[in-house]
């Protein structure tokens, strides 16, 4: 049978799709205008397409080291949840005993406290040893992010026969060896997956930095622009402007491996 | 590899050590503190179930539930409707299919405290101007009242989660045997039929995980309250999780925002596990 086009079904999601594109469209045309256009109207293009707002937020917001900031945090916090926590689900998952599955079952019970109910005592205690830096703002990650990541790299791991492991040991390979040059490239698409899904949250994430950053030069993304936005709160030609900003990274990230992306967040919301 | 072996434990050991000292420590410690009179610095004293009783009869604390609780119920029956209904659509006879899944996909990459900044624009500046246009009054003043909190709140979020759920919803569909359908199509079923005796079925599964996902993630929203209406006007579109945040940081009743967190814990905990529970047990009867 073949799939007959239905042009009514087309045009809707056609304008939906324009709907949904209409908070960006708003943003981006308005970045473009002064302060007295925007109360003129603001609706239509700009009479002038102007950067004078970009240039003053992108000074304010010291944007470059702001975004190396937040690659900075991202890029490490997800590199070390990726390998610490496929070496600890193959551990669990290759030495099966009442031991693992406790264990196993603690990170996945770990993933109902929300952050809220642990974070006054965090922040605390990580301040008394002077852990409040960026340091210990990648810790912190690798202790909230390892309970989903080793929860899907267990379900993955489970389906990789452990006869694998046995020849490669038979062959003379060391546990370390048989993880990383057998087991490990076979879990890349689970690996893909586990990275979408943290570096989505990490980039994004405002609350425990703010809590836990406190040196100014150190802010990430989401940190400055929420102090920018309250510098420049009835200054929206500039507000504006700094959101665009701080979006076209993700836009970049979101055209590269949009397919990637939207597989990664499925697979980790389904299984 | 057996749990005698070192380098089982070499394997764990550093998500053991985060895991413990960034969840399970602060946790345990959290539960005791909030029978103390704890002000983060001194343990103070021990004050039983003190705190526990004084949140109960905290106006502003009950407040930020039931508006939680009101938004949550609301949210998730949106976003799921709206998800659900794109998911649909896209799977349909549309050629611009990847298209429309990448545009609604969209705001889900972008973090919640900028989508609450742009949409902030989008209630204040923007309807003002179109409601002065087409000369509609109740498009002026938006966020500036407990409901325009509230109803702005839910199109944010519903804006933003559909695209998820969405996806979700779309993965269920696409896994589905297509000869069931073209069967039920061969056997004369309208599409009405079809919907609700094969297709519906059939996801089911999809809606344990998408509730569950929506529930969880209103319930415990923050970025987007603070960006949007900041808790305002009056405190009255705070939600729970901003509450604690100003009980501890701004008041620095410490002990007293613990108690708050651990109750905190509680619901979300509940939630989580009677929707599990539920939709497993649909599952099975279907």
């Amino acid at each position: 049978m073949r799939k007959k086009w239905n042009i009514k079904l087309e045009v809707l999601g056609l304008f939906l799709a324009i709907l949904w594109l209409l908070p960006f469209y708003l943003m981006f045309v308005n970045s473009f205008k002064s302060k007295k256009e925007i109360f003129m109207d603001t609706i239509r293009p700009p009479e002038a397409w102007s950067f004078d707002n970009y240039i003053t937020a992108f000074e304010e917001l010291d944007f470059m080291r702001t975004l190396f900031n937040s690659l900075l945090i991202t890029v490490v916090s997800v590199v070390l949840i990726i390998v610490f926590s496929a070496m600890a689900a193959y551990a669990l998952s290759r030495a099966k005993s009442r031991l693992s599955t406790v264990l196993f079952f603690t990170f996945v019970a770990a993933m109902l406290i929300p952050f809220q109910s642990v974070m006054i005592p965090l922040v605390t205690v990580f301040g008394k040893f002077e852990m409040l830096n960026r340091g210990g703002l990648i810790f912190m990650y690798l202790g909230f992010g390892a309970s989903l990541s080793i929860f899907l790299y267990h379900g993955a791991l489970n389906n990789i026969p452990r006869s694998l492991d046995e020849a490669a040991t038979i062959d003379g390979a060391n546990r370390w060896q048989v993880f990383w040059h057998i087991i490990f490239p076979i879990l890349k698409p689970i690996t893909v997956t586990v990275a979408i899904l943290n570096i989505i949250w990490i980039w994004n994430d405002y609350l425990l930095p703010s809590l836990v950053i406190n040196t100014p030069g150190s802010e990430t993304i989401p940190l400055k622009m929420f102090f920018f936005f309250g510098e420049y709160t009835k200054q929206w030609h500039l507000a504006l402007a700094g959101l665009t900003l701080a979006i076209v990274p993700v836009i970049i990230f979101y055209f590269f491996a949009q397919r990637e992306i939207i597989k990664g967040v499925s697979d980790g919301a389904v299984k | 590899m057996r749990t005698k072996d070192l380098s089982y434990w070499l394997f764990l050991a550093p998500v053991l050590l985060a895991l413990t000292l960034v969840v399970i420590v602060p946790m345990l410690l959290g539960v005791y503190y909030s029978f103390t009179t704890w002000n983060g610095i001194d343990t103070g004293e021990f004050v039983g179930f003190q705190n526990y009783i004084d949140l109960f009869n905290d106006q502003r604390f009950m407040d930020s539930l039931w508006f939680t609780t009101k938004f949550s119920i609301v949210s998730v029956i949106l976003i799921n409707l709206i998800g659900l209904s794109l998911a649909l659509l896209v799977t349909g006879r549309v050629r611009s299919s990847k298209l429309l899944r990448t545009t609604f996909f969209m705001p889900n990459l972008i973090g919640g405290l900028i989508l609450g900044f742009i949409w902030q624009f989008i209630f204040i500046k923007v309807f003002a101007s179109v409601g002065e246009i087409i000369g509609m009054e109740s498009l002026q003043g938006w966020l500036s009242t407990t409901d325009t909190g509230f109803w702005g709140l839910v199109i944010l979020m519903s804006w933003q989660m559909a695209g998820y759920i969405m996806v979700i919803y779309i993965a269920y569909l696409e896994g589905m045997p297509k000869e069931l359908l073209e069967a039920s199509e061969i056997d004369g079923a309208s599409s009405f039929q079809r919907f609700r005796y094969v297709v519906f079925p059939l996801v089911a599964p999809a809606f344990t995980v998408s509730m569950f996902l929506t529930l969880s993630n209103t319930f415990k929203l923050y970025d987007q309250n603070l960006s949007l209406t900041g808790g305002g006007p009056y405190n009255s579109t705070e939600m729970v999780a901003m509450e604690i945040f100003k009980t501890a940081f701004m008041q620095n009743a410490f002990a007293y925002a613990q108690a708050k967190a651990v109750i905190f814990f509680v619901i979300v905990a509940i939630i989580a596990l009677v929707q599990v529970y539920l939709n497993k047990r649909k599952e099975v009867e279907m």
